[in-house]
């Protein structure tokens, strides 16, 4: 087979590269999951042609997904921090910071098949009445607090790259606060608690947050994008876990 | 024919968590900036290219990974595998279940390898600290960090001790680390924590969490089957600041070796 012309090989060439970077993303899980089957529980794969056809879609997926991330998502995040910082409104940027926080996780299937299973809990343990509304309205409230808190999180993490705030200061107080709360907060809200944070960030979030924060760093005088840059994502996962742990205190109180 | 209907579904739902941040950009492009984006048709085709790319690839790990994964975390804390076929157990001993504390280890790894919002976190840092570092590096050091954490979460589930022991001791060593870590890898390490725990860890981990403590008996799915993300997100700041002091360390040594060989000279 020949190529038609130097650029279209490049072209194939780029593309299996991407390709191969993928499989080698996804080996691991293959490995693992062969490994286990085969040795420990000692039964050959079941559907094995699903299985050879779905990992050829995530390897796809994820090739598709990465080149869309430097073509899209990463400069869509610094085109607006730069546009952000140029027009020198804060309250505009600290708006923006909120409202980013807040929307891409109210809606967040993870948070709120977390919020339904941790309603049934409280119900279940006597915590609030039984009925659906209640249970509901439990849900809900638990929803807005951890949108509320992540777009807080992200509105402090923005004004912290700003203002020049050491990171560490901020997230060992936030440790402080959530060591605290564990000791007067009812232990059937704790482990929804601690694992509030680790639902909030969801896949796109996580680069576009990125973005924006190194593009912040990169263009305010005096700050690094390596120092100052990174830590949006750090506050959206501390910052739910108070309020998780508050919201508890309030309605059980 | 239907594998079309649930990916159409998945790209829906996939859609529908890019819209918000769709509207906020365009509300804020209309009303606040009032300035043309650059390179627009090349933003648009990556925004298209995240959305497609995430759907096939939750789409192929619904098909084949998480079945699996969660057919063998069922299968590897099943009592029938653990205690033979005919002992019937009333207490849990902790050294019987050292398949399940593997399983978890290597499978809080390599779903960690595979997690986007990691390899988008690990991309941007390899470009701002111009190739300091290296992706593969900060990925590998994060995936063992959630391995450890896992691990001993499900360690923490089989003898049934209280969550926040584990995750206060965890903060305390992150504190004293933080003071002596470099400056610099400091909030690449706090984040860390949170960009591990998502699309491909999180199911899993859940199936994990939740099987276990229905198999192990005196655990409460409601109660115990909670608090494995916690460890996941966790375990990643410690091994990330661990590795930066590590390197630290053995470059001053390196530095204290040759200086000691230039006064000797």
């Amino acid at each position: 087979m020949k190529f038609y012309n130097k650029k279209q090989a490049l072209i194939v060439s780029i593309i299996l590269k991407k390709l191969k970077s993928a499989f080698a993303d996804l080996l691991p899980i293959i490995i693992v999951i062969t490994f286990f089957q085969l040795v420990v529980i000692k039964q050959p794969l079941p559907h094995i042609r699903e299985v050879i056809f779905g990992s050829f879609l995530v390897v796809i997926g994820l090739t598709l997904f990465v080149q869309g991330l430097e073509m899209g998502l990463f400069p869509i995040g610094e085109t607006l921090a730069h546009a952000l910082a140029r027009k020198g409104s804060l309250f505009w940027l600290l708006f923006f910071a909120f409202a980013l926080g807040f929307s891409t996780t109210v809606a967040e299937p993870a948070l709120i098949a977390v919020a339904a299973e941790a309603a049934d809990i409280a119900g279940s343990g006597g915590l609030i009445p039984q009925s659906p509304d209640s249970l509901k309205r439990y849900a809900l409230g638990l929803r807005l607090s951890v949108a509320v808190s992540v777009g807080l999180a992200i509105l402090i993490g923005v004004l912290r790259i700003i203002r020049g705030w050491p990171i560490h200061y901020l997230i060992i107080g936030g440790y402080v606060v959530v060591m605290l709360m564990t000791i007067i907060a009812p232990k059937e809200i704790i482990g929804i608690a601690y694992d509030a944070g680790g639902v909030t960030t969801s896949t796109i979030t996580v680069p576009l947050v990125a973005a924006l924060g190194v593009g912040l760093a990169s263009i305010i005088k005096g700050r690094s994008p390596l120092v100052d840059g990174f830590g949006l994502i750090a506050f959206a996962s501390l910052l739910p876990m108070i309020f998780v742990m508050g919201y508890g205190l309030i309605i059980f109180s | 024919m239907e594998f079309i209907l649930d990916f159409g579904k998945i790209l829906l739902a996939t859609f529908r968590d890019v819209l918000p941040i769709i509207a906020l950009i365009i509300g804020f492009q209309l009303f606040v900036l009032r300035q043309p984006i650059p390179h627009l048709r090349q933003v648009i085709v990556g925004g298209i290219y995240v959305v497609i790319g995430l759907a096939l690839f939750l789409a192929g790990l619904e098909k084949a990974l998480f079945p699996l994964g969660k057919i063998m975390a069922a299968q590897l804390s099943d009592p029938a595998f653990i205690h033979g076929q005919t002992s019937v157990v009333d207490h849990a001993d902790w050294r019987v279940y050292g398949w399940v504390y593997l399983f978890a280890a290597m499978i809080g790894f390599a779903t960690t390898i595979a997690e986007p919002s990691l390899i988008a976190v690990a991309f941007k840092a390899n470009e701002v600290s111009a190739g300091t570092i290296s992706q593969w590096g900060l990925r590998i050091t994060v995936a063992i960090g959630v391995a450890f954490g896992i691990s001993l979460g499900t360690f923490r589930i089989v003898t049934g001790t209280p969550l926040y022991l584990y995750i206060l001791s965890g903060y305390v060593i992150v504190i004293i680390q933080t003071v002596f870590a470099p400056k610099r890898i400091i909030a690449l390490a706090y984040d860390s924590g949170g960009v591990t725990t998502s699309t491909v860890t999180v199911p899993l981990v859940a199936a994990l969490g939740l099987g276990l403590s229905a198999a192990v008996p005196g655990r409460d799915p409601a109660l115990d089957g909670f608090g494995l993300i916690a460890f996941a997100s966790l375990f990643p700041i410690i091994a990330v600041m661990g590795y930066a002091q590590f390197m630290q360390l053995s470059i001053n040594r390196k530095k204290k070796l040759q200086e000691k060989k230039k006064n000797a000279l």
